[in-house]
């Protein structure tokens, strides 16, 4: 367990990190999800101890690790960029923390082979790293961590410089990969898609503080804020002004439907793509014409952008479905799965 | 609230030392001799600002900084354009460029009162290789030991000679960081060799050459050995630079007082146009 | 714009090649429209940027040629193709501001100053940067500077075609969809031949009319986004294309029948030939749970919003299912429904099963 109690980060006089409090446990994935630029290697260098924390403390199973190096706190890091020794073969490469540790040779045999076999790397261990393909440098970076005794799994975008389906096909594996280590696995990521595929719970970050941390779904579904709700974006979340009055609410481009209590006002509501499709899928759904902008067809899904009053809209649907640039179209969208927020991005309803 | 951790300047105590062994303790020396006058026999009067009065006035000093500019001036005008071309067309792939680099490199691997003693004799007429060619064989009345103009010419020469491949170097190293994408982008979009040089190449080493540009001017400046070795700062006082004259007056006719001042004004000067320079060149930045 | 032909083209980086292995492109034949918008797609090392360089001019190919409109360019260096290209990593002049960016290809030819301006303008109202037409272009982000690029190769009207290079490499992921839109919108806007390379298959194919995929060199496929998804001609491809991609079962073949783990599977159309490695493909999507069929056990769900992936096992192959409302707690036994419209057998690789009704 990792505990960041009030715990932030100054450079000079610009603050990286505002107060953060936030306990990640061990036994599923912590992802933090963020922008570039949002924080996430930050928080992870303080928690690595790489980064001096300017007030607040961290803590590792209850213990105060804040003013401890490093080298002491007993965790592995698995970068962005494929770090491993050059001169070392792929063995040497995955044993070497574990040489450092004083472990007998007979043990680094059991525990490199153990996560060689794990990582595929079984017939690449007597090679260097430039021989590797990426995944497999990777892959080694991954086995090294894997087969270090960690408190902590700190894993820093590993998977942004591998090909898309090398990606799918690790990402996958890892939380098995790190399942029943009895570590805590913490993995930074600018992507999404990768949250949710993941799982476990997410930290979202943005501009240096961590803005909602819970179950990755539940995240996906009751997003506290405006911003919260914008981050899971492939596509982009449909977010439109309303005016509420009587419990229904109007869109300023046509449309209106009854809404859960909320005083009379104006307010936004997002809904994400996939709610807003070319066919009807509930009794209550609401008819929004639109003139079509843009369509991306990409074998399974259909996505058209739409021009709604002032407000381009994105639709989502599973199949094929054929429309035309520049002709009006009717969509509908589902407001059972509409979220409402107030002028200052709060979540009302 | 917890106090801030203080223990991060106790690493920078060190540099601090160096820097006032270094440099403050012997300028403080400098300082101390440039308000005195002294008779010998460790005896010191107080002086005030006089030596730096009378430098400033002399006409000896004026002519010496005068040649020290006109020197570096043309120094900066021949081997940065020359560093360039020369950066520009070595090889960027392939077996000849480590020959290139070694070749650019050797000059500057010779010390410095070698190099003046190497110019000295080749360039002494009858007796040295050139001076004895373009007298005998191409008619040139030519000698650096009678003739100021001369004597000018080698000494530059000889500089550029020793020096243009720092400029080459570090353009060089500038050159081949750039992705061979621009290269690509510039041909597509129809760019010129001009445009290519002003737009992307230009640009791109525009740090190293301030660097290059920098580290020349300050070399150049306050050269001594070269020009010493070669011409003696003659014939008469044409090539007596600014460092020439201070050994002089130090070392020849030991006035300590005039000598330090003359070195505070020589370092106030260097300091002044690097400072210049530098605002100049990274001015862009800053925007 | 132009009509590109690529006709028998092969490449070998070797100067002798002996068999097909020696060639990092095998053969490639294939038309692409005027106007049209393409992309190749396939993973590190497939050829992918080979075949690029050769259409750009930067490579010469072994074999084969090139035209443009019928026109013979195979010889022709990259300055004579017109072709513009983006690259991996913005490629600006940082020097100079947006404006002076997007006007340098038209000023380099000799345009005159009016309908520079024209164009430029016109551009940067398309890619939304008329705002910093007088700002520095070295201060902008990275997806600013993408535009800028894309912006000096759309600016002339003289171009054979645009070619992407991964060019959403260096984007946020929230930017990245939309940048791809707005080059969508663009090819509707400008209608110019457009080349775009990745590995990413949600980039080619919601861009592209039409996809190439490649793998080692050889084209294994070449569709419209919907032909790709719906019927793989290859298990790579199936793989490939879909995520997670389409499940590949070890199985017997039967007349128009598929024994998977000894339960009989309805396929698309009776199976070709004989002998080889067969396999049954289906994608996630098309297999659905029921109250009859094949038995399985479930080992995972993942709840990744839009729908559910569910990882299964039966008898001892792993297969995933896609289902978009709701999923079995794992642990459970399910059975498992195969639509058998979209149920082919694989022979080495390749499609062995014929489509009914032709």
């Amino acid at each position: 367990m990792i505990e960041l109690q009030d715990a932030t980060k100054r450079v000079g006089n610009v603050i990286h990190i505002k107060p953060t409090n936030l306990t990640l446990q061990t036994g599923h994935f912590n992802v933090l999800l963020g922008a570039t630029g949002s924080g996430k290697t930050s928080l992870i260098k303080m928690m690595a101890g790489l980064d001096p924390i300017a007030s607040g403390s961290v803590l590792m199973d209850g213990q105060d690790v804040t003013r401890l190096n490093t080298q002491k706190r007993k965790i592995s890091l698995v970068h962005q960029f494929f770090v491993n020794y050059p001169h070392m073969t792929v063995f040497e490469n995955i044993a070497s923390p574990l040489r450092v540790a004083g472990m007998a040779q007979s043990e680094i045999d059991g525990r490199v082979e153990e996560a060689a076999d794990l990582l595929q790397l079984r017939p690449m261990l007597q090679r260097r790293p430039h021989e590797l393909s990426g995944g497999q440098q990777q892959r080694t970076a991954l086995a090294r961590a894997i087969a270090k005794e960690s408190r902590a799994v700190f894993l820093d975008e590993p998977l942004a410089n591998l090909d898309y389906k090398l990606r799918e096909e690790l990402r996958e594996q890892l939380p098995d990969l790190f399942a029943g280590r009895g570590a805590v696995v913490v993995y930074a990521t600018s992507e999404p898609e990768e949250a949710l595929l993941l799982g476990g719970r997410t930290a979202l970050m943005e501009d240096g503080h961590v803005t909602q941390f819970g179950s990755t779904a539940d995240i996906y579904r009751n997003p506290e804020n405006l911003a919260a709700a914008r981050v899971f974006s492939d596509p982009p979340i449909n977010v439109a002004p309303i005016n509420v009055s009587d419990s229904k609410a109007r869109l300023a481009g046509g449309g209106d439907w009854a809404v859960p209590e909320m005083a009379d006002g104006n307010y936004v509501v997002a809904v994400r793509p996939h709610r807003v499709t070319p066919f009807r899928t509930s009794e209550a759904d609401v008819e929004l014409t639109g003139r079509v902008i843009v369509t991306e067809l990409s074998g399974s899904d259909s996505s058209a952008h739409f021009q709604h009053g002032d407000e381009a809209w994105v639709s989502l649907a599973a199949g094929v479905h054929p429309y035309e640039v520049g002709e009006d179209h009717i969509f509908y969208m589902n407001p059972a799965h509409c979220r409402y927020f107030g002028q200052d991005g709060k979540r009302v309803a | 609230m917890r106090t801030e951790n203080q223990r991060a300047w106790f690493f920078v105590l060190p540099v601090l030392a160096l820097v006032a062994f270094n440099a403050l303790v012997p300028m403080m020396t400098v300082v101390n001799y440039s308000v005195q006058e002294t008779f010998g026999n460790n005896q010191f009067f107080w002086e005030g600002l006089g030596w730096f009065e009378q430098i400033l006035r002399s006409d000896r000093f004026q002519a010496a900084l005068g040649r020290q500019f006109l020197f570096t001036a043309l120094i900066l005008m021949i081997e940065v354009p020359l560093g360039i071309i020369v950066a520009l067309s070595m090889p960027r792939k392939g077996i000849w460029v480590p020959v290139c680099l070694v070749l650019m490199a050797l000059p500057m691997l010779i010390p410095w009162n070698v190099v003046g003693s190497m110019w000295n004799i080749f360039t002494l007429p009858k007796i040295g290789l050139l001076g004895y060619f373009l007298n005998d064989v191409l008619g040139i009345n030519y000698d650096m030991t009678q003739q100021p103009i001369s004597a000018w010419i080698t000494v530059i020469v000889m500089d550029v000679w020793h020096w243009t491949s720092l400029v080459v170097l570090l353009c060089y190293a500038g050159l081949v960081s750039i992705p061979d994408a621009y290269y690509q982008a510039a041909k597509i979009d129809g760019a010129s060799n001009w445009s290519v040089f002003r737009y992307i190449q230009l640009p791109k080493m525009k740090t190293v050459l301030t660097i290059a540009i920098l580290l020349r001017f300050m070399d150049s400046f306050n050269i001594y050995t070269e020009p010493f070795v070669l011409t003696g700062g003659g014939p008469g006082n044409s090539t007596t630079l600014l460092s020439i004259d201070l050994v002089k007056i130090a070392l020849g006719q030991f006035d300590l007082g005039p000598a330090a001042a003359m070195s505070l004004i020589y370092f106030a000067i260097t300091l002044l146009v690097s400072w210049v320079f530098y605002t100049l060149m990274t001015k862009d930045d800053a925007e | 714009m132009a009509q590109i032909k690529l006709s028998n083209l092969k490449h070998s980086y070797l100067p002798s090649p002996q068999g097909p292995e020696d060639y990092a492109l095998k053969e490639i034949d294939v038309t692409w429209r005027d106007g049209g918008a393409y992309a190749l797609l396939g993973p590190s090392g497939c050829g992918k940027s080979t075949l690029l360089n050769i259409i750009s001019g930067l490579l010469t190919p072994s074999e084969g040629q090139i035209l443009f409109d019928g026109r013979d360019v195979t010889a022709l260096p990259p300055d004579q193709r017109n072709i513009a290209q983006v690259f991996q990593f913005p490629v600006i002049y940082d020097t100079m501001t947006v404006g002076e960016n997007l006007a340098f290809p038209l000023k380099n030819r000799g345009v005159d100053a009016a309908t520079i301006n024209q164009r430029v303008d016109e551009i940067a109202k398309m890619l939304d940067v008329t705002d910093m037409l007088d700002t520095r272009a070295s201060g902008l982000s990275p997806d600013n500077k993408q535009k800028i690029s894309m912006g000096r190769g759309l600016v002339r009207d003289d171009v054979n075609a645009v070619m992407f290079d991964e060019p959403l490499t260096v984007i946020d992921p929230h930017l990245k969809w939309k940048l791809r839109s707005k080059l969508k919108e663009l090819h509707q806007q400008v209608k110019a031949t457009m080349i775009y390379v990745t590995h990413d298959q949600t980039e080619a194919l919601t861009f592209a009319d039409e996809v190439v995929v490649m793998q080692e060199g050889e084209v294994v496929q070449i569709g419209t986004p919907v032909d790709l998804f719906e019927r793989p001609q290859h298990t790579f491809v199936g793989h490939f294309i879909g995520s997670p991609g389409m499940n590949v079962l070890p199985c017997e073949a039967k007349g128009d029948r598929a024994i998977f783990e000894g339960h009989e599977v309805h396929l698309e159309g009776p199976v070709q030939g004989t002998g080889g490695n067969t396999n049954l493909g289906i994608r996630p999507e098309y297999v659905g749970f029921g109250e009859t069929g094949i038995p399985a056990h479930v080992t995972k769900v993942s709840d990744i919003g839009r729908h559910y992936v569910v990882s299964a096992i039966v008898g001892d192959t792993a297969l995933k299912v896609v289902s978009e409302h709701s999923a079995p707690e794992p642990g459970s036994q399910v059975f498992l429904q195969f639509k058998p419209e979209q149920s082919r057998v694989y022979r080495d690789g390749w499609i062995a099963t014929e489509e009914r009704g032709t």
